[in-house]
């Protein structure tokens, strides 16, 4: 082998590794930063206070309510629509309808979320009869439920072709009836589509295009689902535009609190299922 | 049982009841694609009615004097989504290449969930990094170099303040790495063995492989995987916002701030009062669905033909 030919390999391969190294180096360093700075903001009044633009005593209590309570609703309203749709996709749509239905979920995945809020925003927000129109936490759920949904239909009917048809052919050979056929399936897919169900939701949990348009922000604790309501995310965005260091500081805080959980049940479910991951 | 199973007809309703359930709920996924396209293009109407397509050929945003025209932001989100594209692809594909062929199954299977797990980190945290740590330190001192050497050329024109269209390309760079190097991967590890072996046999070294066999074959999964970096970066919303640096003009440079559309909602959204200026701002929502849609339907066309191509040829 010339000279010339060695070196052009070597060039590809020292190539190959400086470009995982700058796709590496932003998860670092954005690991490092958050870790640093937002374990340096917290303290129990961090844990105690409501969102505050003013003072010195703000903190992420109604975020942390606000977090929880919207993707509550979301997933109440994605995860039984996701899965069912899901199981029609794996098990009961015929090739041709099965395909279609996925084949939109893909392109429902790749609507981008601010899209989402444009919709929840002029069809709730802006349309809903007088107590219920505004900017609440119903619509932030309503529209964190509808990005949820095609990401759980598509890991629910992923998990389920896993499944050997075997199963199917044997419950089929012993006239066992569909329906029942279909839950044993889901019995043996149910670590996949767990799986699916706490990185779909990991993922809107971090989601804040989307409610910037619907639940807005709110200094209050919840006061209803027909109210504005905070979340972590929408906590991070008012604070880091605040330009007041006391609030970046609380913003570093809220990063941390919301990046180790995020991350974490993204690692915690890959090592568990040992998961390759199809992206949600 | 089973015997008996097939002899009671009444459990056939609950059959026919589970199977019309999971349909029904499979309907509401189509149902949910035409309301996109049907709420959102009804209250765009007043601005459509309104301005026409002088929308998205004018460039002035102005609501004191009810002008909407979102040009700007069109070229903006473009421009800063193929910047993205520019600079996160070949590291995206340097990325796919090692993880397929060059690194030994040790390290493979620690690295390459660690790349995926870029992509779970969510986008206000990109952003705020960004802010506070990526422009100031990396990319300012970057761009300060450049427009003192090369600050002649209209590109690099601009106060080089690092809250610009080249920010928010590279943020966006980052955070497509992830979906345009796994899909790429998945490609390139669906070449088949025998045309790996079939150049190594011609004598290729590694590289000439990768380039004849593997860059071959992997083509259209890889071209569906930038047109999917491309969908996800022309509506990434608060990254962008946060170092883009809102401004209404675009210039034909790197270093002056710009808009995208989706930042222009992120912005505006609280100040509008006019139901022309709202619905205006639900058409930018429009233009990005179409934009979407347009790129996502482009992305799967291309994969399903791939797919299918890889079946065949397995």
């Amino acid at each position: 082998m010339n000279a010339r030919r060695k070196l052009v390999d070597r060039f590809w391969i020292a190539f190959t590794l400086v470009a995982l190294v700058l796709a590496l180096a932003p998860l670092a360093s954005i690991i490092y930063y958050v870790t640093v700075k937002g374990l340096a903001a917290l303290n129990i009044s961090f844990f105690t206070h409501n969102f505050s633009q003013v003072g010195t005593e703000g903190g992420i209590a109604n975020a942390l309510q606000g977090t929880f309570l919207v993707v509550l609703l979301a997933s109440a309203i994605g995860v039984p629509t996701g899965v069912l749709s899901g199981v029609y996709v794996a098990e009961y749509g015929s090739k041709r309808y099965g395909e279609i239905v996925r084949f939109l979920a893909d392109v429902l995945v790749g609507i981008p979320s601010i899209v989402t809020g444009i919709l929840i925003y002029s069809t709730l927000v802006l349309s809903l009869p007088a107590p219920f129109r505004g900017y609440t936490a119903f619509a932030g759920g309503v529209a964190l439920g509808f990005m949820e949904i095609p990401i759980v239909s598509n890991t629910t009917s992923e998990a389920l072709r896993t499944v050997p048809n075997s199963l199917r052919e044997a419950s089929a050979a012993l006239g066992v009836r569909k329906w029942r056929a279909t839950l044993v399936i889901m019995a043996n897919a149910l670590s996949g589509v767990t799986t699916g169900i706490l990185l779909a939701t990991a993922r809107i949990a971090g989601e804040t295009a989307p409610l910037l348009l619907t639940a807005l922000g709110s200094t209050r604790g919840f006061q209803g689902w027909f109210q504005a309501m905070e979340t972590m995310t929408l906590f991070i965005f008012q604070n880091a535009t605040s330009g007041t260091p006391f609030l970046v500081e609380q913003a570093w805080g809220a990063s941390f609190i919301l990046l180790i959980t995020v991350l974490g049940i993204n690692i915690i479910v890959r090592i568990v299922t040992r998961r390759r991951t199809t992206f949600v | 049982m089973a015997v008996g199973s097939l002899k009671r007809r009444g459990r056939s309703i609950v059959d026919a009841g589970f199977r019309d359930l999971s349909f029904a709920f499979a309907a509401f996924i189509v149902f949910l694609i035409l309301l996109y396209i049907i709420e959102i293009g009804y209250h765009s109407l007043p601005s459509i009615r309104a301005y026409g397509l002088s929308y998205v050929i004018g460039s002035e945003w102005n609501p004191p004097r009810e002008i909407f025209e979102v040009l700007p932001e069109i070229l903006g989100t473009l421009a800063s989504s193929i910047i993205a594209l520019v600079i996160g692809v070949p590291i995206s594909l340097g990325v796919a290449v090692f993880l397929a062929e060059i690194s030994p199954r040790g390290p493979r299977v620690v690295i390459g969930p660690v790349v995926e797990l870029l992509a779970a980190v969510p986008s206000i945290v990109f952003g705020f990094w960004a802010l506070l740590v990526l422009v100031p330190q990396v990319i300012r001192p970057v761009e300060h170099a450049l427009s003192a050497s090369l600050g002649f050329i209209p590109l690099f024109h601009g106060a080089a303040s690092g809250y610009d269209l080249f920010s928010a390309g590279v943020i966006l760079a980052i955070m497509i790495i992830p979906y345009v190097a796994a899909v790429s991967r998945d490609a390139m590890q669906a070449v088949p063995r025998s045309q790996l072996e079939a150049a190594y046999a011609l004598g290729g070294t590694k590289s000439e492989v990768i380039q004849m066999s593997v860059f071959g074959y992997a083509r259209s999964g890889i071209i569906a995987g930038i047109f999917l970096g491309f969908g996800r970066a022309i509506g990434e919303t608060m990254a962008v916002t946060l170092v883009i640096g809102n401004s209404l003009e675009f210039k034909a440079s790197l270093f002056a701030p710009a808009q995208t559309l989706a930042s222009l909602i992120a912005n505006d959204y609280s100040e509008t009062i006019g139901v022309v200026q709202v619905s205006a701002i639900i058409e930018a929502g429009l233009v990005l669905l179409a934009l979407s849609l347009l790129s996502n339907l482009g992305a799967r066309l291309i994969l399903r033909r791939f797919v299918k191509r890889g079946a065949q040829l397995l």
